[in-house]
């Protein structure tokens, strides 16, 4: 479904983010991205979206190259691939509602945007979402307000607006206490398994991606190390992966 | 060793420090004999008096004035004294007010003593020589004890020598009446309140105008933005071309409706056609979801459906200024003391004639600057990129020419040089040549940094504009639209627009990117990021911004005035012109009032909303 060629990602100044990493992707799969800060897992997952520009390399969904499709391609591209952040992104000073209905933009006429418009349809979708991650009662609230777990669920939310095929998640559980991950990752095992959403998600602790994750691989400076069961993953592919003087926690 | 270089250093560092004082020293020398600092005259006898006279009369604003009665009590004079010595002695009635003087008679500059009795006590008044011809001279002032008694030297002057009996006259001010603001708090008044509109229009127009040129100076929503040779030529070909076309357009129309021009009924009914079948094409041509790829035949039926809709809309915003400008007139002669609002009506129907054509050409120059823009596009997908090179020389080539004949154009307009070689063959061959350099050097797809460019270009024009006071702007505005308040608020809205603009598109480069990079994800495009994640994180710091602008231009409008651009300014000139000082005081507290009021208010405001 999504297949990554000879991925590269040079950034101004000669840093090197991403040296030649292909990969496939399956539909339906749970892919968990590891390695250390500064790897390169948030390089490669806007790569794949285009929120960065790769430098080189290619990268095949539905058997077109998201790499060379033009600004209205690129649009209609987008839409079905949803994103979940660290920090969570939300428009701080907008209401939920609101946070949850952007998710919805790529499928709006620009003009009918300018005048804050959506169709009842999607308000509608909006309170369904919102349901399933269990906050309908903060529709109204503004996102500022709603605790650190509350607005990781409303960005859930937001994602699966777009009807995504494929949801990139760049640390969905980093500024998340454990509780608090455990209940997030839930949300998106629950979307890969009941609506078949494809899940790639980038994850510092290996026992989140044991319990989670279906397939894992994992970059170091830019290098794909290792691709495979997360089982697989034993001390020496560990130091390999995370460096020699690594101590493995939890 | 160490130890030695440790010292050496820190001799370099007391020498250099050492330099750093004296350079200090010198600056400020020669700063106090630039600036002429004088301690001598401020310790002058003379200034120091003047000083505290206006003082004096600053510290009484002349806010209030009573009705006065005067009456004139009056004892004959002679002036030389009569060379028959007849001098006539009027009989006092000792019981009502009445004046001596210690002689009946005096060559002039002679000093006489003036005395009253039965005065009102402790009042005031001037002590006046009335001449034979009529004409008052004021000789003193006098000032009556608890009794009514007074007293004072007074010199005769030198006038021409007269036969008969003139006048020495001490007149009595009696005030009646309560107290009632002075002409100078009426005038004043109406003054402050000119002030204050100035201020209002100005930073309206600064804000409405600025807000959409603050998100072309950010930076951070502009650096991204890149387009090909191709479409870079394309748009710099299309927009002048569609600009022209839109004109040209216009003008027809303008012309084509002339005939409606004298009846309101007829305007308004085809306003409401024109507006309705625009918003109806605008609704057939505008789906509101883009599930599936929508089919050739589809696309060219909205594009159609597109284009009728902004002819209609044209055709209704001409429509609209005639008709508003139309019905402003009759509500003006039938509204009575609301006729204000009449006037504005046929206001904006006549900004809005005076803005329809330019609206006009520069929509046409978008839409055929788009069209190129999509047909560029589809050329740069679908042929090599050696005939791409070869397409992309040719369009770049016509770009440059166009671009520079058209900058020149500009240039000539100032300078007048009226040669075509200059204006036209020159400019038309060095932008031909920069353009075939620039695609020769460019790969075919390369992106250039378009949306860099124009918000440099932008910062800087905002930066020009800002650098000049708008009291030199004012001065500017009243050669264009005469003096008056509509010259102070022109100049203060265009400066405003120069400030808020830079400020404003500072705040949005400070914003978080996190909500920015989210919306992006979504399949937004600009337009829908700008309104749902830019917007939102800058209304704060716009409405402080707008309202610290707001305190400005009220400042700014108080003096304004003193280069005919209206307001209380114009006022306070002309009274410290005249040395009336109590009335300039007036107009100096209504000033002080006013700021302080409108910073409060705006500082509520900030609170609330923030």
């Amino acid at each position: 479904m999504l297949e990554i060629r000879n991925l590269t990602k040079v950034y101004d100044g000669n840093v090197q983010a991403l040296d030649n990493v292909s990969f496939n992707v399956k539909q339906g799969e749970f892919l968990a991205v590891i390695g250390l800060s500064g790897s390169g897992k948030s390089t490669l997952l806007r790569c794949i979206n285009r929120l960065v520009e790769p430098t080189k390399g290619e990268i095949i969904w539905d058997g077109e190259d998201i790499i060379k499709a033009s600004q209205d391609e690129l649009r209609k591209i987008r839409r079905q691939i949803g994103m979940i952040f660290q920090h969570f992104n939300l428009v701080e000073r907008s209401k939920v509602l609101t946070n949850v209905l952007a998710g919805r933009l790529g499928y709006t006429n620009p003009a009918m945007s300018l005048v804050n418009r959506f169709s009842k349809k999607d308000i509608e979708m909006a309170y369904r979402q919102l349901d399933r991650v269990g906050i309908t009662d903060q529709a109204n609230k503004r996102a500022d307000e709603l605790s650190g777990g509350q607005q990781q669920r409303v960005s859930i939310a937001r994602a699966m607006m777009q009807n995504p095929r494929i949801i990139l998640a760049d640390e969905p559980v980093a500024s998340l206490d454990p509780v608090l991950a455990h209940s997030i990752m839930q949300y998106l095992e629950k979307i890969n398994k009941e609506d078949g959403v494809t899940i790639i998600c980038s994850l510092h602790f290996l026992d989140l991606v044991h319990r989670y994750a279906n397939r894992a691989i994992a970059l170091n400076a830019g290098v794909l190390m290792f691709d495979g069961s997360p089982k697989e993953i034993d001390d020496a592919k560990f130091k390999d992966i995370y460096g020699k003087e690594a101590e493995r926690v939890g | 060793m160490r130890c030695d270089l440790k010292k050496k250093s820190s001799i370099l560092k007391s020498l250099r420090l050492g330099l750093f004082v004296l350079i200090g020293i010198i600056v400020f020398a020669y700063a106090f004999q630039v600036t002429n600092v004088n301690f001598e005259t401020t310790r002058s006898e003379v200034r120091i008096t003047q000083l505290t006279r206006v003082l004096r009369a600053l510290a009484k604003p002349e806010l209030i004035e009573y009705d006065t009665t005067e009456v004139d009590v009056a004892t004959p004079f002679y002036l030389p004294c009569p060379d028959s010595g007849n001098m006539e002695e009027v009989e006092k009635n000792l019981k009502e007010e009445y004046i001596t003087t210690s002689k009946l008679c005096a060559s002039p500059k002679e000093t006489i003593t003036v005395e009253g009795f039965n005065m009102p006590p402790n009042s005031k008044g001037p002590v006046n020589f009335l001449a034979a011809s009529g004409v008052k001279r004021q000789l003193a002032n006098y000032e009556t004890d608890n009794n009514g008694y007074f007293s004072v030297d007074v010199e005769v002057p030198n006038r021409q020598p007269v036969a008969e009996a003139q006048y020495i006259v001490a007149t009595i001010r009696t005030t009646s009446g309560l107290p009632k603001w002075s002409n100078t708090a009426k005038a004043t008044w109406d003054k402050i309140i000119e002030t204050v509109f100035i201020a209002l229009l100005a930073t309206t127009i600064g804000t409405a105008a600025s807000i959409p040129i603050s998100f072309i100076a950010a930076r951070n929503l502009m650096k991204d933005s890149t387009s090909t040779v191709t479409s870079t030529a394309l748009n710099l070909i299309g927009f002048p071309l569609g600009f022209y076309l839109g004109y040209i357009f216009s003008k027809w129309i303008i012309d084509l409706l002339s005939p409606l021009q004298r009846n309101v009924f007829a305007t308004l009914a085809g306003l409401l056609i024109t507006g309705f079948l625009a918003y109806l094409a605008l609704r057939r041509g505008l789906p509101s979801e883009d599930i599936n790829k929508p089919t050739t035949a589809v696309k060219v039926q909205r594009f159609i459906l597109l284009l009728i809709a902004g002819v209609l809309a044209i055709l209704s915003i001409i429509l609209f200024g005639e008709f508003t400008k139309l019905a402003g007139k009759l509500l003006e002669s039938i509204l009575g003391p609301f006729a204000f609002l009449g006037n504005a009506l046929y206001l904006v129907g006549d900004i809005t004639t005076m803005f329809a054509p330019a609206i006009t050409a520069i929509a046409f120059g978008g839409v055929v600057a788009s069209i190129l823009n999509k047909f560029g596009l589809s050329l740069q997908n679908n042929i090599s990129s050696k005939s791409l090179k070869i397409v992309n020389i040719i369009l770049s080539t016509i770009a440059g020419a166009i671009l520079f004949v058209l900058i020149m154009a500009l240039i000539n307009w100032f300078y007048q040089f009226n040669d075509p070689k200059i204006s036209f063959y020159f400019p038309l061959a060095i932008g031909g040549a920069t353009g075939f350099i620039l695609a020769l050097i460019a790969k075919p797809k390369q992106p250039l940094p378009t949306g860099f460019i124009i918000y440099t270009i932008t910062r800087t024009i905002l930066n020009a504009t800002r650098s000049i006071e708008p009291l030199v702007m004012a001065i500017v505005a009243v050669i264009w639209v005469g003096i008056g308040p509509f010259a102070g608020s022109l100049a203060l809205a265009l400066h405003t627009i120069a400030a808020l603009a830079k400020l404003y598109s500072e705040q949005v480069e400070s914003i978080d990117d996190g909500p920015l990079e989210a919306i992006h994800a979504t399949g937004a495009n600009k337009l829908q990021t700008i309104v749902y994640a830019v917007i939102p994180q800058i209304i704060p710091p716009y409405i402080s911004f707008t309202m610290y602008r707001w305190d400005i231009n009220v400042r700014m409008s108080t003096i304004i005035g003193f280069v005919g651009g209206g307001g209380i300014g114009f006022l306070l000139q002309q009274n410290i012109n005249l040395l009336s000082y109590r009335a300039a005081s007036v107009q100096m507290v209504a000033i002080a009032i006013v700021v302080a009021t409108m910073d409060y208010i705006s500082s509520k405001i900030r609170e609330q909303i923030v």
